[in-house]
């Protein structure tokens, strides 16, 4: 298993998305307990579109590369497609082996961007 | 190590969380399975006879192996303190002692005590890695009622002067109460002379199956304890609405216990004295000692703690997990995270950290595959 694929550490070094917005519509802060990884996003929702978002975060190679990928897709998507995402949307989109307790760093960022968009705080797989 | 079939294609390090075990462990659960399982104390048939005995004797093993005046068979580290937290007869205003480098099995207990009945904590501070023992003396004041402290961090691997603690705590007429998570598995402990109250451990942590742990300790004091669990087992009589309990260790052990994984700690223990206490020290301390060195002359690598079995490092600027992904794929077995230790971490300054952990059946190999791989993470992530 190699998880730490050249696109991966791309990300993970030059993240895109990354910072804040001075205007967003959302904005959410989520951490994963189990390793203190944690991440803040913004989104700027214009019409039901998603027009921009940032991100910073603290945290492992896994999940700031996951942030990063996840906001490169978001960005001109529909709000009620990307609430529609699933876990394994999101896996399939990072395309990396990964072994079953990194699975939450990847997703850090995509269930931060989801809770924003339902306006919860935990959303259901 | 032929006695331990895991260990054929795994460099395992973090013993500090569970140890393997040995063929003559797995054997031992298995033939209780095989010849000698029913329910224990309640029957009078041989079978349950013979299940019983073995029961017994194991509490004997560990209580000569400690040298405990009291053992109560607990399912974990963890349900021993839960048990002396919450079954002392605390009040309102009564002051425990604990320190920062706990593990959160020795603070949540306490926490929720201290909720409850509105007992309250004091931390003694962590000065240079190591417990400041003038800042938990200090601490001491007529309402202190316990101090309950690790014997050997899980992170730092430092030992505190437990002995010095008790003398302490026992002159200001306040109980001890030790974790001893970290020490019984590697070096000779004598609970006795240590002055210890209660004392505790996991017997996974020593070779023995998971789902047993010991309590034990002056058997006055666990007398004072209420149990944590009531029911069958525990009691001398039972009427509609009231009954007697049964004497120590028994009325703390009230339910079906795990008599398999019992029977497997007193497996363990006979295969650690036929080592020797003393090679076990011996050996995990060499280790460590040897790691440390190694570890030292890779310069992006920070040492926060290396002693009895436990090195605990940050790579500079790589998360812990991803230390310990980049080791796995070496098949390494390392841990990475807060190692339940939120407190410690705190003082340290510091999110996480890799921890690298000893027991005797480990190698120089397996410390040099170690720090080879170590050596890789800047490259593998660069
Ligand atoms: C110092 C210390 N205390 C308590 C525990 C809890 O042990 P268990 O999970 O077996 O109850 C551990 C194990 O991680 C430990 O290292």
């Amino acid at each position: 298993m190699n998880m730490y694929q050249e696109n991966i550490l791309e990300h993970s070094r030059n993240p895109s998305n990354y910072g804040v917005l001075d205007k967003f519509t959302h904005s959410v802060f989520d951490s994963n307990p189990l390793c203190g990884d944690e991440v803040s996003i913004q989104l700027l929702v214009d019409s039901g579109i998603i027009k921009k978002v940032a991100f910073s975060s603290v945290g492992c190679v896994i999940s700031r590369a996951g942030s990063s990928i996840i906001t490169e897709f978001v960005i001109g998507k529909s709000v009620d497609d990307i609430k529609k995402m699933s876990k394994e949307d999101m896996l399939g989109i990072l395309n990396v082996e990964l072994s079953a307790s990194r699975i939450k760093c990847a997703l850090l960022g995509f269930v931060a961007l989801k809770k924003s968009l339902w306006g919860v705080s935990d959303v259901a797989d | 190590m032929s006695d331990f079939p895991i260990l054929k294609d795994i460099v395992y390090l973090d013993n500090a969380s569970t140890t393997q075990k040995p063929l003559v462990v797995i054997e031992a659960v298995k033939q209780y399975y095989e010849k000698y399982n029913a329910n224990i104390h309640r029957g009078v048939y041989s079978l349950s006879e013979h299940s019983t005995l073995l029961f017994e004797n194991a509490r004997k093993a560990v209580s000569e192996f400690v040298n405990a005046e009291c053992v109560v068979f607990t399912k974990s580290a963890t349900e021993g303190l839960n048990l002396v937290a919450k079954g002392l007869p605390l009040i309102k205003g009564d002051e425990v002692i604990l320190t920062d480098m706990e593990h959160h099995s020795n603070i949540l207990p306490w926490q929720q005590v201290a909720k409850e009945k509105g007992i309250i904590l004091k931390f003694a501070r962590v000065k240079n890695f190591s417990l400041d023992v003038d800042h938990l003396v200090s601490l001491f004041s007529p309402k202190t009622k316990v101090v309950s402290i690790c014997h050997v961090s899980n992170v730092l691997g430092c030992e505190n002067p437990i002995k010095e603690i008790s003398r302490i705590a026992h002159s200001n007429n306040a109980l001890i109460v030790i974790d001893a998570s970290q020490s019984v598995p590697h070096m000779t402990i004598d609970v006795k002379e240590l002055g210890a109250d209660f004392l505790v451990f996991s017997g996974h942590k020593m070779l023995a199956p998971m789902g047993v742990g010991v309590l034990c300790g002056k058997k006055k004091c666990l007398e004072m304890l209420s149990p944590l669990v009531s029911g069958g087992g525990g009691i001398k009589n039972v009427e509609q609405h009231d009954f007697s309990l049964n004497d120590v260790p028994d009325r703390l052990e009230a339910g079906t216990p795990n008599v398999a994984s019992v029977v497997g700690l007193a497996a363990a223990i006979e295969y650690l004295k036929g080592i020797g206490m003393e090679k076990v020290t011996h050996q995990v301390n060499w280790l460590t000692d040897y790691a440390l060195k190694k570890l030292s002359s890779n310069r992006s690598i920070v040492v926060f703690g290396g002693s009895n079995g436990v090195i605990s490092f940050g790579v500079d600027g790589v998360h812990s997990h991803d230390v310990c992904s980049i080791l796995d794929q070496k098949n390494i077995c390392v841990r990475g995270g807060h190692h339940c230790a939120m407190l410690l971490m705190k003082q340290l300054g510091i999110k996480d950290c890799v921890r690298a952990s000893f027991y005797f059946y480990n190698t120089k190999d397996d410390v040099d595959k170690l720090a080879d791989s170590l050596s890789l993470v800047k490259e593998v992530l660069a």
